[in-house]
Parts: structure tokens; C-alpha cells; sequence
């Protein structure tokens, strides 16, 4: 069939694509290491200097680049399709703010120099209490709006409190800390971080993955679907948790990514023909594509400014999705 | 017995809705669900998928619906919903094939007999020649009749469908009403509401008068649709006539205040 050959074609251009930039990703940095030189010393048995560099420093950093591109692409897919919305995103159902805030306590409170994964720790513990409360709220019938509406408040609350403990922080370093780390980034983060993350990813990206079907019939409204043999208890529950425990463990590790999760799936949208189970593969490695260049972008453009890497998706994000919306305006009026 | 409805209780934002419905729909009927806005139709409708919160007793063929699962349900009733939404573009034969999703287990892809029953219902609907068209892109009346093959293709004994019929041409409506006499004809049965008294009266077998929540007429055509009912319930006069192809009614013009219309 035609569009299946098409649609096979676009997931193997973009895992193509992904593997590249992962490799590529692994050979930029401050140590000027050659990119042979460095691909062997990952696999050799020695323990010098490079070979250290490259599994303790650029491995880590590659493979979360892949892990968290690939949790928001996919949990952007999933949602949209879920709230059959193309402005849903990760961060809609409050995870991402209440992640953040785990992590600012942790900060704010010195665990941090106490526990050494205290702040990942803290921030997944906060995404687990907020999709809880979201989840409550909207209850068995709560239906789309109200998991919006939730979320909108439980983000509201999260970042509120993030507000108060940035007003109330006893030295400016405390403070900038804060504000370094949620403006985002993968930069000296270790192989823990990574075995961290990505049982919660995994874990996710299952829930979300077992979606397919039943985001097909959505297509059709909530009422269509349920008379189609869809059990929308279920796909509430595994689009909700699913989110959570994936882009709670990605803000866990990473800090908030914006707009990775709401522009690829808009991107990649029309290649599959519209299709949202299809969407859900093809986006998850369009996430990893965009958040592995990013990530290769901020060390070649300012190697020794440690630019930020949710600072420029958001640079680079903000204008493209205008341009996304003035695309597509004619067909939106 | 396909479907047996008994003391059907709903409530809506605390308004009684429906208020003790009770029928049965036998195999080869095709009944019109009429009455007026308001009288409870599509919230009927609604209860029996359970999408709507309701007391009572249903069963569906031997088996008591309170216990069936959805999969179980989306293979006995299928379902035309009012709204006609249609989230993304997806091509017209993608959103056909999704009405075969209760027959298929997990991933598995379009069997054979999948495709062949999309195709039919395709052809039925008269919408093969929109295959590869992007459903957002169509007419109101050609989504209708895609929305329609959808549920057309999931092969229930039962097919439920709200208002069906409203935004068709003409050719449309009746090519529509002979498509759901023809399933009935073959063994299967249609529940519709209708608006379009005309078409009720000439292609049912088989009426629903609902107001106010409540069954006031149950019956064929002919026994339902009466001068006096037309008056007490809808508040209009009405041409009556008989064609050899059946009975024809046409709502002429509202009862006048003093010959004791509703208020």
C-alpha cells in the first residue's frame, strides 16, 4: 500500500537521522577527541583519560538528549491526539511545572548537598503527586476538559510555589542556581542520571505506545470511540500516567524542555497523513532528531558560555510555531 | 430480541431526561425515534451505548448490558453520533476502516475480510470516489455520509444513529432510508431519530413517539402518526395522504392558540 511504503520511509529517514546526530552528539565537546578515537575508547578496556570523558561525560549526555527528545515528541503526539488538540503538550496536565518544583525544593532546601540524585528524586516525586491530583480531580467521567482545566491549576500552584521559594531564597547563588536549572539543560549530567530515568521512560513510553488504536477512533470524538469498543477509563488512565512518568522523569533529569513536545508532532503530522497512531513512532524519533541538534547546537554556537538548551528550543521554537500558525491559519478560520 | 429496554430513568444537570422508558427492538425493525427537541431522543440513544449516566434495565440479546465490556457492546450496537467531528484529516478509507477496530484483537492489521466489509459499507454510502480525500475537507452532507459508511462497517446486529439524515439532498435522505429498510429487510435492525416526519412515515417500520422523556405512541407508522398527536405533541397541522409507496405527512402550519395547542 502507498502510504504504508511512505510511512515506513519517513520512520526509517528519521531513525536515520537520530542515529546520526546521537553519534554526532557523542564527538562534540570541549576535549578536542578525534571521531574514531573517540568511538573506540567507548568500547576499549582501558581507563585513561578519553576513555573516561567519552563514558562518563558525552555517553550520558547523548543518550538523555535521545531518552528526553524522544519522551516529549511522543507524549505530544499522544496528548494531542488524547485532547484532540494541536496546542496540547506535555507540560498541559501540570507535570512538567510540578517536576520543577520537586527539584527547586530540592535545591532550595540543600538536599542536593546531601543526597547526590536528591534533585531528580524530588522533582519525579512531585510529578507523581500532581498527576495524581489531576487525575482525582477529572475522576472516572471527567473527560478532556476537565483534565485541561486541572492541570492548568495544578501548574498555576506548582510554579506559584517555585515563585515564593526564588522570593524567599536565602543567598543569590541559591537563586541562580534555581533559574539555571530550569532553564534547561543536559550538560554534566552522568550515567545515574541516565539509569535514573530511564525505568520511569520505559515505563511511559509503554503506556503511551498501547494508545495507538484507541487515538484513532478519538479522531471521531469521545462518544464515537466508546461506541466503537474503546474503554476511555483506560485510555484516560494510560494517557495521564503514561505523560507523567515519562516527562516527569525527562524534567527529572533534564529541567522543562519547551516546545520540542507541541512543534514536531505538528510537523510530522501531515507525512503520516494525519494518522495518530502512526504519529506516535514517527514523533517520539522526530523528538530525539530535535532535541539531539539542539543539544549539538548549544556546544558548537557558545562552547564556553554553557548556553542553555531550553533557551534556544524556545529561540528557535517560539518563531517556527508562528510560522506553523500562519501556515495553517486559512485552514483554522 | 435484539435489544429489550425496561423503566429507562436518566437525569441530566438534575432535569429528568428520560422518565421510565421501556421497548424492545426485535430483529428486521427499523424504528424512527421522532418527538420534539428536548423530548429525550438522543439521550435515549445515549443510555443504551452507556454514555450517559442511567437507571434501568437493558439487555442486549440474552445478556444483560450493565455486564457487557465495550469491545462486547461495539460488536452488537454501532453508532451514529450527531456531532460530526472529525479531529484530524485523515484519509476518508483510514476513517472508515476505524468502525472494524472492535473486530480486530490488539495490533493486528486490516484482514481481508476487514477490507472487504470497508468496502462496502463504502460503496453503500456512495462515498468510494472520496477515498483518499482528507475527511475535514468534505461537505457537511458528504462527511454525514462517511460518518454513516463508519458505522456501516463495524457490522452490528444493531445500528443506532441520531438524526442521520439531517444536512442530505434529498437523493441523499432517501437513498439513505432505503439503505436502512434494506439492512432491516436482511435481518438486522436500525434505531434512527428523525426529524423528517415524511421520512418517518414512509420508511419505518416501525415508530417511537417521545415527549417529555416518556413513550406517548409506539406503533406503525400509520398508528403513530395521527392528526390529534401531531397536534397534542409537535403543535402542528399536517397534510395526510396515502401513496402506493405508503403514507405521506407533510407539517403544514402550527395549531392556532385557541384550538388548545401547547403552550
Amino acid at each position: 500500500m502507498n502510504d504504508t511504503f511512505r510511512y515506513r520511509l519517513v520512520l526509517a529517514v528519521l531513525a536515520l537521522v537520530a542515529a546520526i546526530l546521537f553519534l554526532l552528539s557523542l564527538t562534540v565537546g570541549p576535549a578536542a577527541l578525534g571521531f574514531t578515537d573517540g568511538i573506540a575508547a567507548l568500547f576499549s578496556a582501558k581507563a585513561g583519560a578519553i576513555e573516561l570523558i567519552m563514558r562518563e561525560i558525552r555517553l550520558p549526555r547523548a543518550l538523555l538528549g535521545l531518552m528526553v527528545g524522544a519522551t516529549l515528541g511522543l507524549s505530544g503526539a499522544a496528548l494531542q491526539g488524547y485532547l484532540r488538540n494541536p496546542l496540547a503538550e506535555p507540560g498541559l496536565i501540570g507535570v512538567s511545572a510540578a517536576a520543577s518544583l520537586g527539584a527547586v525544593i530540592a535545591i532550595y532546601s540543600g538536599l542536593t548537598m546531601v543526597i547526590p540524585l536528591a534533585l531528580p528524586l524530588s522533582a519525579l516525586a512531585a510529578a507523581v503527586i500532581a498527576v495524581v491530583v489531576v487525575q482525582a480531580l477529572a475522576g472516572l467521567r471527567g473527560g478532556t476538559l476537565t483534565i485541561i482545566l486541572a492541570g492548568v491549576a495544578v501548574s498555576s500552584f506548582a510554579g506559584a510555589l517555585t515563585s515564593l521559594a526564588l522570593n524567599l531564597s536565602p543567598n543569590p547563588f541559591a537563586a541562580l542556581e534555581i533559574m539555571f536549572w530550569m532553564l534547561g539543560s543536559l550538560t554534566d549530567r552522568s550515567m545515574s542520571h541516565v539509569w535514573l530515568a530511564a525505568p520511569f521512560m520505559l515505563a511511559g513510553w509503554l503506556m503511551l505506545a498501547a494508545l495507538g488504536r484507541a487515538l484513532d477512533a478519538l479522531t471521531l470524538g469521545n462518544e464515537t470511540a466508546a461506541s466503537m469498543g474503546i474503554d476511555m477509563r483506560r485510555v484516560q488512565s494510560l494517557a495521564v500516567f503514561g505523560t507523567a512518568a515519562s516527562v516527569g522523569a525527562a524534567t527529572a533529569v533534564s529541567g522543562a524542555i519547551g516546545f520540542v513536545g507541541l512543534i514536531v508532532p505538528h510537523v510530522l503530522r501531515p507525512l503520516v497523513g494525519a494518522r495518530p497512531s502512526r504519529l506516535l513512532p514517527a514523533s517520539a524519533l522526530g523528538g530525539a532528531c530535535m532535541l539531539l541538534a539542539a543539544d549539538i547546537l548549544v556546544r558548537v554556537i557558545a562552547p564556553d558560555r554553557d548556553l542553555k538548551l531550553g533557551v534556544l528550543t524556545a529561540i528557535v521554537g517560539a518563531p517556527f510555531f508562528l510560522w506553523l500558525v500562519y501556515r495553517t491559519r486559512r485552514k483554522l478560520a | 430480541m435484539l435489544l429489550d429496554v425496561q423503566n429507562l430513568q436518566a437525569t441530566l444537570g438534575g432535569r429528568s431526561v428520560l422518565n421510565g422508558l421501556s421497548f424492545s427492538v426485535m430483529p428486521g425493525e427499523f424504528i424512527g425515534l421522532i418527538g420534539p427537541n428536548g423530548a429525550g431522543k438522543s439521550t435515549l440513544l445515549r443510555a443504551l451505548l452507556d454514555l450517559t449516566p442511567c437507571d434501568g434495565a437493558v439487555a442486549l440479546g440474552a445478556l444483560d448490558a450493565a455486564y457487557v465490556g465495550p469491545r462486547e457492546r461495539a460488536l452488537q450496537m454501532s453508532y451514529v453520533a450527531q456531532e460530526r467531528e472529525v479531529a484530524w484529516a485523515v484519509p476518508v478509507e483510514m476513517l472508515v476502516a476505524l468502525g472494524r477496530s472492535p473486530h480486530r484483537p490488539g495490533f493486528a492489521p486490516l484482514t481481508d475480510a476487514d477490507r472487504i466489509a470497508v468496502e462496502r459499507a463504502m460503496q453503500r454510502m456512495e462515498v468510494d470516489n472520496l477515498r483518499d480525500r482528507p475527511a475535514t475537507e468534505l461537505s457537511g452532507g458528504e462527511k454525514a455520509r462517511v460518518l454513516i459508511a463508519r458505522a456501516l462497517a463495524q457490522e452490528t446486529p444493531l445500528l443506532l444513529a441520531d438524526e442521520p439524515a439531517a444536512g442530505l439532498d434529498p437523493s441523499h435522505q432517501i437513498a439513505l432510508m432505503r439503505l436502512f429498510a434494506e439492512l432491516a429487510a436482511n435481518g438486522k435492525s436500525v434505531v434512527a431519530s428523525l426529524h423528517d416526519l415524511g421520512l418517518a412515515a414512509r420508511w419505518c417500520t416501525r415508530l417511537l413517539l417521545i415527549d417529555a422523556g416518556r413513550i406517548v405512541a409506539d406503533g406503525p407508522p400509520s398508528q403513530v402518526l395521527t392528526p390529534q398527536t401531531l397536534r397534542d405533541i409537535y403543535g402542528v397541522e399536517a397534510f395526510f395522504g396515502e401513496t402506493s409507496g405508503g403514507l405521506v405527512v407533510q407539517p403544514l402550519d402550527l395549531v392556532a392558540a385557541d384550538t388548545g395547542a401547547r403552550s
